[in-house]
C-alpha cells in the first residue's frame, strides 16, 4: 500500500510539473505581453524597460528555470495588472468560490447517490427507465443554459431569487442548484450502474439467502462494494471544482476563482492564469491522491496490495 | 468451403442492402431512440441546408425592427421566431449557427478520433517507451480539466475557426486512444493480424484494412460519446465569448449575447438553447443505445 500510494504520489508530481511546463510554455510563447499591457504606440524605451522589469528579455530557457525557482521560493509573480502577488489575487477569491461549491458538492452527493441507488433497486421500472432519462437530460443541459432558465424562471418570472451579485445568501441559490444538477446526474447514472453490477454479484444472493433483512443487505454489502467506482467519479468532480465554476459564476456575476480565470484569460494576466493552473492541477492532484487513499480504506485488497482483477486502481 | 453450400448463402446469408438493415435498424429502436434519430436527421438537414431555407442573411441587420418578439409571441409572420438586438432574424441565425456549431463538433470529433486511433496504434505497434510515453500524455490528458486547458490556449494564441477547432479535436483522443490501444494488442494476439503480416503485408495496411475495420464498432460507441460533449464545450466557450468568434455565429454565441436581454427579449437564447439541449440529448441517447447493442458485455 506504501509503494503504491508513493508511485501514486510522484506520479502527482509529474503531473503538476507538465501542467506548469506547459502553462509556461504556452504563455511565454504565444506574442509579446508587453504589447498587450502597453498600448501599441507606447515609447520603444518604456516597452524594453517593461520587458527586462517583468523579464522577458531573457532567453527562454533562463526564464523557465527562474520559473521554477521563484516557485520553490512560494513567489508566483505578479499580476500585470495592479502588481499585486498573482497568489494573492487567486487565494481572495477561493472562499467565494467554495461558498458555491462546497453546498453544491454536498448535494451533488445527496441526490446522485440517492437517485443511483434507488434506481438500480428498482431495475427496469417507470421510476428507473424517468431517472435514468432525467440523468441524462441533466448530463447533456449545460450549466449555462440550465443558470439561465433558472434565472428567466425564478428571477425574472416569478421575482423570487436575484438573477447575479453576491450581496445576500439568496444570491447562491441558483448557482448552487446550477453546480449541483448536473454533477448529480452523472453521479446517478455512475452508481446505478455500479450498483447494478454489484447486486448480480453472488456474495449479495449469499447475504440474502442466510436470511439478512434486506436493508442491511444493501448497507452493509452492496454499497461499500459499489463505492470503489463511484469514487473515483466523486474524486474527479472535486478536482474539477474550479473548472465547473468557470461557466457558472460567469452566469451568476459570482466574484470568484472562475470569473477570475475568464477576466484573467482575457487581460494575458500570465501570472494569475499561472497560479490557477497551478491551483487547478493540484486540487486534481490532491483529490485522485486522496481517492487512492480512500480505496485502501473502503477495500482491505488494495490495503494489502492484491487488488482484485479488473478493477482501477 | 465446399461448393453445395454455396447456393444456399447465396438465399439466406446474402448480405442484406444498406436500406434493408437501416429499416431493420429503425425497428429495433425504443420510439425515444427513434424520435431523437429523427431530430438529429432534422439537425444535420438544418446544417446543410442553411443556406436555402433561411429567411433573411443571418448577418442582415434591419435597425427599425430590433427585438421584435417571435410570431407566436405577438410578433408577426415576418421574422417567425423574433429579432435580436441589432434586428436580425433569429431563426436565420439559428439556423447559421446549428452549421458553425455542428461543423465544428464533427471536424474536432474526426480530429480527435483520429489522433486517439493513431496514438493507440502506435502504443500498441512499438510498446516500449512509445507505449509508456502515450499512457503518460493520455493520463495527463485525462487529470486535467479540458475546459481549462482549452481557455488558456485559445486566450493565449487569439482566436481564429482554425485554431479553435484545431483545439476542440484534442477534447476525448485520450478515449478512442485508450481504446484503441486495449483492442490493437488484442487484435495482434490474434490469429488474422499475425496472418496478413505472413502474407507480406505492410503495419500499414493491417491496421488500416484488417484491424481498424474489426475494432470501429467500439470506436463509433465512443465517438458518438465524444460528439455531444464536443457540442457542449464549443457551445460553452462561445458563451463566454472565447469560442466561435462574430460575425460567425453558433449556438453558444447566439446565447452568450441574447443573456444581456434575458428580460426584455428572451427568445433570443430561447432558441438556441433549445437546439443545444435537444441536440445533444438526442446524440447521448442514440450512443448509449448503440453501445448497449453493439457491446453486449457493458450491460
Amino acid at each position: 500500500m506504501m509503494r503504491f500510494l508513493v508511485i501514486r504520489f510522484l506520479r502527482g508530481l509529474l503531473t503538476l510539473f507538465l501542467v506548469l511546463s506547459f502553462a509556461f510554455l504556452i504563455l511565454r510563447s504565444t506574442g509579446d505581453p508587453a504589447m498587450l499591457i502597453m498600448s501599441a504606440d507606447a515609447p520603444p524605451e518604456a516597452l524594453e524597460a517593461f520587458r527586462k522589469g517583468w523579464g522577458l528579455d531573457a532567453p527562454l530557457w533562463q526564464q523557465y528555470v527562474g520559473y521554477f525557482k521563484n516557485l520553490a521560493q512560494g513567489n508566483f509573480g505578479y499580476s500585470m495588472r495592479d502588481k499585486s502577488p498573482a497568489m494573492d489575487l487567486v487565494l481572495e477569491r477561493i472562499p467565494a468560490t467554495l461558498s458555491l461549491a462546497l453546498p453544491a458538492f454536498a448535494l451533488k452527493l445527496m441526490m446522485g447517490i440517492s437517485a443511483g441507488v434507488y434506481a438500480a433497486l428498482h431495475r427496469n421500472t417507470w421510476i428507473d427507465r424517468f431517472l435514468i432519462s432525467l440523468s441524462i437530460a441533466g448530463y447533456t443541459m449545460p450549466s449555462f443554459v440550465l443558470g439561465l432558465m433558472l434565472v428567466l424562471v425564478f428571477a425574472v418570472g416569478l421575482g423570487w431569487l436575484p438573477s447575479g451579485g453576491d450581496a445576500t445568501w439568496q444570491h447562491a441559490i441558483l448557482p448552487v442548484i446550477t453546480l449541483s444538477l448536473g454533477g448529480a446526474a452523472v453521479l446517478a447514472r455512475f452508481t446505478r450502474s455500479a450498483m447494478l453490477e454489484v447486486m448480480g454479484q453472488s456474495y449479495i444472493r449469499t447475504a440474502s439467502a442466510k436470511g439478512l433483512v434486506w436493508r442491511r443487505v444493501v448497507l452493509h454489502h452492496a454499497m461499500p462494494n459499489a463505492a470503489i467506482p463511484t469514487l473515483t467519479v466523486i474524486g474527479f468532480m472535486v478536482g474539477s471544482l474550479i473548472a465547473g465554476a468557470v461557466v457558472v459564476e460567469s452566469v451568476f456575476s459570482w466574484p470568484g476563482v472562475g470569473r477570475l480565470l475568464v477576466t484573467s484569460v482575457a487581460n494575458r494576466d500570465l501570472a494569475v492564469v499561472q497560479s490557477l493552473l497551478l491551483l487547478v492541477a493540484t486540487t486534481m492532484v490532491s483529490a485522485n491522491l486522496m481517492v487512492d487513499i480512500l480505496y485502501g480504506w473502503i477495500d482491505p485488497r488494495v490495503r494489502s496490495g492484491q487488488a482484485g482483477q479488473g478493477k482501477k486502481a | 468451403m465446399n461448393t453445395p453450400s454455396l447456393p444456399d448463402q447465396s438465399q439466406t446469408a446474402a448480405p442484406p442492402s444498406l436500406a434493408q438493415s437501416a429499416i431493420q435498424l429503425i425497428r429495433s429502436m425504443p420510439l425515444l431512440v427513434r424520435l431523437c434519430s429523427l431530430w438529429i436527421v432534422v439537425v444535420l438537414g438544418i446544417a446543410l441546408l442553411a443556406d436555402f431555407i433561411s429567411p433573411y442573411s443571418y448577418s442582415q441587420l434591419d435597425l427599425l425592427a430590433r427585438l421584435r418578439p417571435p410570431a407566436f409571441w405577438g410578433g408577426s409572420s415576418d421574422h417567425w421566431l423574433g429579432t435580436d438586438e441589432l434586428g436580425r432574424d433569429v431563426l436565420s441565425r439559428l439556423f447559421h449557427s446549428v452549421r458553425i456549431s455542428l461543423l465544428v463538433a464533427f471536424i474536432s470529433t474526426m480530429l480527435s478520433a483520429t489522433v486517439g486511433v493513431l496514438m493507440g496504434f502506435a502504443a500498441a505497434h512499438f510498446r516500449g517507451w512509445v507505449e509508456q510515453l502515450v499512457l503518460t500524455l493520455v493520463d495527463f490528458q485525462a487529470s486535467m480539466p479540458f475546459m481549462i486547458i482549452a481557455l488558456a490556449v485559445l486566450a493565449f494564441f487569439g482566436n481564429t475557426l482554425v485554431l479553435f477547432i484545431a483545439l476542440m479535436g484534442f477534447y476525448g483522443w485520450e478515449r478512442s486512444a485508450r481504446i484503441a490501444r486495449g483492442l490493437t494488442i488484442a487484435a495482434n494476439e490474434q490469429g488474422y493480424a499475425s496472418a496478413v503480416y505472413d502474407l507480406g503485408a505492410s503495419p500499414w495496411r493491417v491496421y488500416l484494412r484488417h484491424i481498424l475495420p474489426n475494432i470501429a464498432s467500439t470506436l463509433i460507441v465512443s465517438v458518438t460519446l465524444t460528439f455531444p460533449e464536443v457540442i457542449l464545450l464549443e457551445s460553452g466557450l462561445s458563451f463566454l465569448g472565447l469560442g466561435v468568434q462574430p460575425p460567425m455565429t453558433s449556438l453558444g454565441n447566439m446565447v452568450g449575447y441574447g443573456r444581456e436581454y434575458l428580460q426584455s427579449a428572451p427568445w433570443i437564447l430561447l432558441a438556441p438553447s433549445l437546439f443545444i439541449v435537444v441536440t445533444t440529448f438526442s446524440v447521448s441517447m442514440l450512443g448509449d443505445w448503440l453501445r448497449d447493442l453493439l457491446d453486449p458485455t457493458l450491460n
